[in-house]
């Protein structure tokens, strides 16, 4: 799917969209930390939560639970 | 003990400043007359501390984070011409399945970082908020928690939860290598006490007899302690001085650990001033001399400058006395804040010493504090100074 990367984490992937694949978001940033390597610490911290201050849409709807 | 050695002059200092907006390099000329700023590295990102490995005198640490993403460590060996991040920076253990588990926790950000002994050249320790203690042994590029502090039950008792204490988040701070052993390490916690180990950090003790508390709490009680910056002598090792939240501190180490207890030096301040503050430094060769900078305690603890007029303080006799060197600071009106890790000195013949205010400011203390400059203004909220001399 194609992945959206605010201008804080682009410094990982160089672009402004990127294709990563998954089931879940867990699955996701997995798969893009696989491609762009820390980019998932980043967002997601040691215990699979989303970090504080940190926002993720799907399809436009906001989601925090991975 | 008092021991006072000789020591040779480099022709090149660098005076490296972590900032709330990221990290600057300050290069010196020879006679420390003229600085040249490098920087900002990262900018935008919060950095708390960044050290120059003093084993090789080119890799660089920096602890990172910004406002919305995760914590990090980024790393140099070109002393800052480009940067590489940690493949696993400092992360916590997930709790076991067991019903008796800890709560899980997650690092918010790296708050210090202590190069490991000159013998083990790859190893370093970092402290984190919330308080937790990780080990790296490649140099800083991965990192692994230390299970008996981060996950015993009796640590986590002490240290609180993370919204306990320190306003910034409570903090594992001044990790201390013995360099007669690299086994022996201190840390100590905002708030938790003060903890050594004899075998590289699979057991601890507390060290805390003497230290005060909050008036009405028990001392005896390790969760009420609340030390601020502790350091150990380079030349005496069995010597520490600390400053706490409730005082300035001298131990002296002895082979009967029982009887151990620090000694409250602050009491020789002057009262107007109090013995309060956060940074802990002490001279590179004399283990009887060593500087603070004091911050009013009073009240809600505003934590500036008593009376708006900044001086570091320094004891020559191991505490038994103090002057003030305020000479070339601003005389009134000047309400600096300093933080723990934002004084320092350099190991110059006649040393220097360095701090870095909230407001952005840098100085120097020339002639061991009697002279102050100023390096420069307007840089970010500054957490963190340190100074080496290179190559």
């Amino acid at each position: 799917m194609k992945v959206l990367i605010p201008g804080a984490l682009r410094s990982y992937t160089r672009e402004l969209h990127v294709e990563a694949i998954g089931h879940t978001l867990d699955e996701l940033f997995t798969d893009l930390d696989r491609r762009h390597p820390g980019l998932r610490f980043r967002v997601v911290d040691e215990q699979n939560l989303l970090r504080p201050n940190m926002r993720i849409f799907v399809n436009g709807h906001g989601v925090r639970d991975l | 003990m008092s021991r006072v050695t000789t020591a040779s002059a480099s022709t090149r200092l660098v005076v490296l400043v972590a900032t709330r907006k990221g990290a600057w390099l300050f290069h010196s000329d020879a006679k420390r007359k003229t600085w040249t700023a490098d920087g900002p590295h990262f900018l935008g990102h919060t950095i708390t501390h960044m050290v120059l490995d003093p084993r090789d005198g080119r890799t660089l640490l920096a602890a990172a984070k910004t406002g919305h993403l995760g914590p990090t460590i980024f790393r140099s060996t070109n002393m800052g011409r480009t940067w590489k991040e940690a493949s696993q920076p400092p992360a916590f253990a997930q709790p076991d399945t067991s019903s008796s588990a800890l709560p899980s926790r997650a690092v918010d950000h790296t708050f210090w970082l202590t190069p490991g002994h000159a013998s083990e050249r790859d190893t370093w320790y970092a402290g984190t908020s919330p308080q937790g203690l990780f080990r790296s042994e490649d140099g800083g590029v991965s990192w692994t928690p230390l299970p008996s502090v981060n996950d015993s039950a009796q640590f986590r008792e002490w240290m609180g939860s993370a919204q306990d204490g320190t306003p910034d988040g409570p903090k594992l701070h001044s990790i201390i290598v013995d360099p007669r052993d690299a086994a022996h390490l201190y840390f100590a916690m905002s708030g938790g006490g003060v903890h050594e180990s004899h075998d590289a950090g699979l057991s601890w003790t507390t060290l805390i007899n003497g230290l005060e508390v909050v008036g009405g709490f028990d001392a005896s009680t390790v969760t009420f302690h609340d030390p601020h910056c502790m350091r150990l002598c380079p030349t005496n090792p069995d010597r520490l001085y600390q400053q706490n939240h409730c005082g300035i501190y001298r131990i002296d180490r002895s082979d009967k650990p029982h009887a151990e207890t620090w000694q409250r030096i602050g009491r020789k301040m002057p009262k107007r001033i109090g013995d309060i503050g956060f940074p802990m430094v002490v001279h590179p060769r004399d283990p009887n001399t060593a500087w603070v900078f004091p911050m009013d305690g009073t009240d809600v603890w505003p934590r500036t400058s008593p009376q708006g007029r900044p001086a570091a303080y320094v004891t020559r006799n191991a505490g038994k006395t103090w002057q003030r060197l305020d000479k070339g600071l601003p005389e009134n009106q000047a309400w600096w804040t300093l933080k723990r890790q934002a004084m320092t000195v350099d190991a110059q013949p006649t040393p220097a010493l360095y701090l870095g205010t909230t407001s952005g400011e840098l100085w120097m203390g020339r002639d061991e504090g009697e002279r102050w400059v100023n390096i420069t203004r307007h840089l970010p909220e500054i957490y963190a100074v340190e100074v080496a001399a290179l190559p």
